[in-house]
């Protein structure tokens, strides 16, 4: 409109955000660069995280499968004694029968090199189906071994047969015969189950996580069992209870600080504490419960409060009003409201907890154990633990035991956090 | 045995309650009014007989087995300990327990025999002796408890009192963790600072933290000189940060003002999951994955990676810190009224403009808090460091080098068995000791930066 007015004299230049210009254009192109910066910083976190999941998974799927052999094995009585049991030369009874499927193979010279195809772990199989059944002496029976490690990792690929011989960890002689097995028919893949179900071992074709689990589950029950309460009171206390005075003020300065001191610290005062001072065993899960409750209550208190401040108001007047004591108010009324958001928050914890490493490496939690342990109080790894001993570990085998490990423990956590925001989405109430 | 003690005292304190309750019913029952509800009465039974037995189980526990120890240690044959470390002792008595135990090596001698049968014997009795104990505790307070129940008791403020304390003491307890922290650590470090001056510790540019195995050992002199150990730290922490602050901000502004609201719904769970990850995954990741490719791409381009350089341990420390600081800044931006937005924009400020010259510079002290708080975790990291970075300590601050950390040291000097007597294990307490007042100095700062910040705009 200003300009019908001013019919006939030049216009003063005005600059608009609608009208093209080259201050302008240079002003849109400084709201794309940020908004590339932007995006290009999320490509960039979203790339990394695809590459560390992407790593894991390729490495660690072929942990998943494990390469056997079939046998017809003979349980010949006079290398397997019925009255010698559990002894007995079961390690010689299992080649015997891997020699018998490899006519190629000369029985006395090459024995040991034929020997190496299996795991050392397989005499053990036998054994044990011979102890829980005495009545299989004598008898042909067909069991399924791991292969050991070298010759999985063939299988699997993760050896290449085109590497020369002199730096490859089976040699043409053995992939000769493995090949004949192959040809046989006896080798197969199927799920590697004892990822699961056997403990640590010095062999990766034998060593699995259950240990690590069972160590795992006691810490984190033990740890919960001393949180959880311990945090809920803490919590009470601070938010509807305590006087607002110096002493409250310390409290909640030194939980704050407390959820930020170092994991590594906590386990220099599990080390000091419990270990020396009061002679708590080595590498036992209770320590390490107690270690990550100690590092799990600011976390615990944190959430409680926040979830106890999220309750209106108008819930502890009316309970008051109907003639409700103050600790009724709390236990009656508002702790149930709030339960939702201090359980979100306690898994949220329990699965920080779960992926501590540190402080249990200082309380010995990384020795090598293989069994599981059934109380609390006996020596044991925990998954974390566990994948760090396996990461240490320089076979080829324990590289993709170790992302299995780790795949596991995502496994657990993304559990865990799904719970977390399926309590928050289902229970959690806006007033 | 433990576990019995706490069943016996889960049963009486159920039993207390009952017994309390049914009391207090009868008197209601024959007409006089009671001051507390029936239920209150059963509760202070129940917490008459939990608290303190409770509490005489944990003291047990903690205190029988070092009495008991060292009443055999005691017990020995005179002399037997002449002479000997503390590490020789602690031999012995471990042969003792694996003894008492039943697991024998080889031919032990008759008075450690002896010694591990008395060990059997000292732990059978303080066995027997809880459960008396707890027995005979329960029962005395379940009478008391029951002689409380009469109509005028006041029985609600007395559990109440109870409960009160004890979350009182729940609350005080965080207290105690911290005094707990510090004690350890300042008693082993002037265990070592008595061992070694505290100058060369703070001042020395040589760290080779070893032990003498024999006296006459050549060079056997460790140097705990502490300066390459912190350089290293830093030099990693450098390399995190550097990664980490610009990615960490920018996907801040952009998630706070340019993304939608369905970009924000993927982005926000996928960086929730990256801070979900544990570090020992992170660690791994980085010497699978990143060392390799650094160390290769230095080849090709003709430089020289070392295997485990500052730079793989430092990138990937990176990568786990740009959640924690996004999210800091993420909320000091929208915790920026929105007056200054509004007021920015109807000036005819792009978007770009308004949150570099409005919005981020009125959010300066929270992302500084957070980088702050993203650096004391930087230092304090320990299992990235500990896989991907090295043993050794340099004085050296190129990231292509290998370099040592604190955190690494700390667990490298106290992996495996340890014995409180020699510099070698207690420089591990020095170092942590630096470590918790470096990264309490960085939070204490930080948290009071935030605080502040956010009374400004309340």
């Amino acid at each position: 409109m200003a300009d019908t007015t001013n019919m006939g004299a030049p216009a003063p230049h005005r600059i608009s955000l609608t009208e093209r210009s080259p201050a302008v254009a240079r002003r849109k192109r400084k709201d794309l660069i940020l908004q590339g910066f932007g995006l290009l910083a999320i490509f960039i976190a979203f790339a990394v995280m695809f590459l560390l999941f992407a790593s894991l998974i390729r490495t660690g799927h072929t942990a998943f499968v494990q390469t056997h052999v079939t046998l017809d094995v003979y349980v010949d009585p006079a290398e397997i004694p019925l009255d010698g049991l559990p002894r007995g030369g079961f390690q010689d009874v299992v080649t015997n029968a891997l020699i018998a499927k490899l006519p190629s193979a000369d029985e006395d010279s090459e024995r040991r090199a034929v020997r190496n195809i299996i795991s050392n772990g397989a005499q053990f199989y036998l054994r044990d189906r011979v102890v829980a059944d005495p009545s299989l002496i004598g008898q042909t029976i067909s069991i399924k071994v791991p292969v050991s490690d070298a010759y999985d990792q063939l299988h699997k690929g993760s050896i290449s047969r085109d590497t020369p011989e002199a730096l490859r960890r089976v040699n043409d002689e053995g992939i000769a015969w493995f090949d004949e097995l192959i040809a046989d028919g006896a080798i197969s893949k199927p799920l590697n189950f004892s990822l699961i179900t056997n403990a640590d071992s010095r062999f990766p074709e034998l060593a699995g996580l259950r240990g690590a689990l069972v160590g795992s589950f006691w810490a984190l029950l033990t740890c919960f069992v001393i949180a959880f309460p311990t945090g809920i009171g803490a919590a009470i206390y601070l938010e509807e209870f305590a006087p607002k005075n110096k002493v409250s003020d310390l409290i909640e300065v030194n939980i704050n600080n407390l959820a930020a001191v170092p994991s590594v610290v906590f386990g220099l005062l599990a080390l000091a504490v419990f270990l020396n001072y009061l002679g708590m065993p080595r590498s036992a899960p209770f320590v390490g419960g107690l270690t990550l409750a100690l590092m799990t209550m600011p976390t615990i208190i944190i959430a409680t409060r926040a979830a106890l401040k999220a309750v209106p108001p108008s819930i502890r007047e009316a309970a008051l009003g109907v003639g409700a004591s103050k600790q009724q108010v709390v236990f009656q009324h508002v702790l149930p409201l709030a339960m939702p958001g201090i359980l979100t928050g306690t898994i949220i914890g329990l699965a920080q907890a779960l992926g501590e490493t540190a402080p249990l490496l200082l309380i010995g939690m990384n020795a090598f154990i293989t069994s599981a342990a059934s109380t609390p109080f006996e020596a044991a790894t925990a998954l974390p633990t566990q994948i760090f001993i396996w990461a240490d570990s320089p076979e080829r085998g324990f590289v993709s035991r170790t992302s299995a490990a780790i795949l596991v423990l995502l496994t657990f956590l993304i559990f865990m956090n799904g719970i977390a925001i399926y309590l928050r989405s289902k229970f959690e109430r806006r007033w | 045995m433990i576990l019995l003690a706490f069943i016996i005292l889960f049963v009486a304190a159920a039993i207390g309650y009952v017994i309390n309750i049914r009391a207090a019913q009868a008197i209601r029952d024959g007409g006089a009014p009671l001051h507390s509800l029936v239920g209150f009465h059963g509760m202070f039974s129940a917490l008459v007989v939990l608290v303190p037995v409770f509490i005489l189980i944990l003291l047990w526990i903690a205190l029988a087995d070092p009495l008991i120890q060292r009443l055999v240690a005691a017990s020995l044959p005179e002399g037997t300990f002449d002479g000997l470390g503390t590490g020789a002792i602690q031999l012995i008595m471990a042969e003792i327990n694996s003894l008492a135990g039943g697991r024998v090596f080889g031919t032990p001698e008759d008075w450690k025999i002896e010694a591990a049968e008395r060990l059997v014997g000292y732990e059978r009795t303080a066995d027997i002796a809880l459960v008396v104990v707890v027995i005979i505790a329960v029962i005395a307070l379940i009478a008391f408890a029951r002689r409380t129940v009469i109509a005028e008791f006041r029985a609600r403020q007395g559990s109440e009192g109870i409960m009160l304390r004890l979350m009182a003491f729940c609350a005080i307890f965080a207290i105690f963790v911290t005094i707990a922290i510090v004690f350890a650590l300042v008693y082993e470090t002037s265990k070592f600072f008595s061992m070694v001056p505290i100058t060369e510790f703070l001042f020395g540019l040589n760290w080779e933290p070893q032990i003498p195995i024999r006296a006459d050992q050549i060079a056997a002199e460790g140097a705990f000189g502490a300066v390459p150990v912190f350089l290293g730290t830093l030099v990693i922490a450098s390399v995190a940060l550097i990664v980490a602050i610009p990615i960490g901000l920018m996907t801040a502004i952009y998630l706070n003002e340019f993304a939608s609201r369905r970009v924000r719904s993927v982005v926000k769970p996928f960086l929730e999951i990256l801070a979900g990850v544990p570090t020992v995954v992170y660690g791994f990741f980085a010497i699978l994955v990143v060392a390799p490719w650094l160390r290769s791409t230095g080849a090709s381009l003709g430089i020289d990676v070392a295997s485990n350089t500052a730079l793989a341990a430092g990138s990937v420390m990176g990568i786990m810190l740009i959640p924690f600081i996004s999210s800091f800044a993420d909320d000091a931006l929208s915790a920026v009224p929105q007056s200054l937005r509004d007021g920015a924009l109807a000036l005819g400020a792009t978007r770009s403009e308004t949150m570099l010259n409005v919005l981020v510079p009125a959010a300066i002290p929270g992302i500084v808090g957070g980088i702050l708080l993203a650096v004391s975790r930087a230092i304090g990291e320990t299992m990235i460091v500990v896989m991907a970075a090295g043993l050794i300590a340099r004085m050296t601050i190129n990231p292509l080098d290998s370099v040592t950390a604190v955190t690494v040291q700390i667990v490298t000097l106290l992996i495996g068995d340890t014995a409180f007597d020699n510099p070698k294990t207690l420089s591990a307490f020095a170092l942590g000791m630096m470590l918790f007042i470096i990264t309490l100095g960085i939070n204490v700062l930080a948290l009071r930066i935030v605080r502040k910040y956010r009374e400004i705009y309340d």
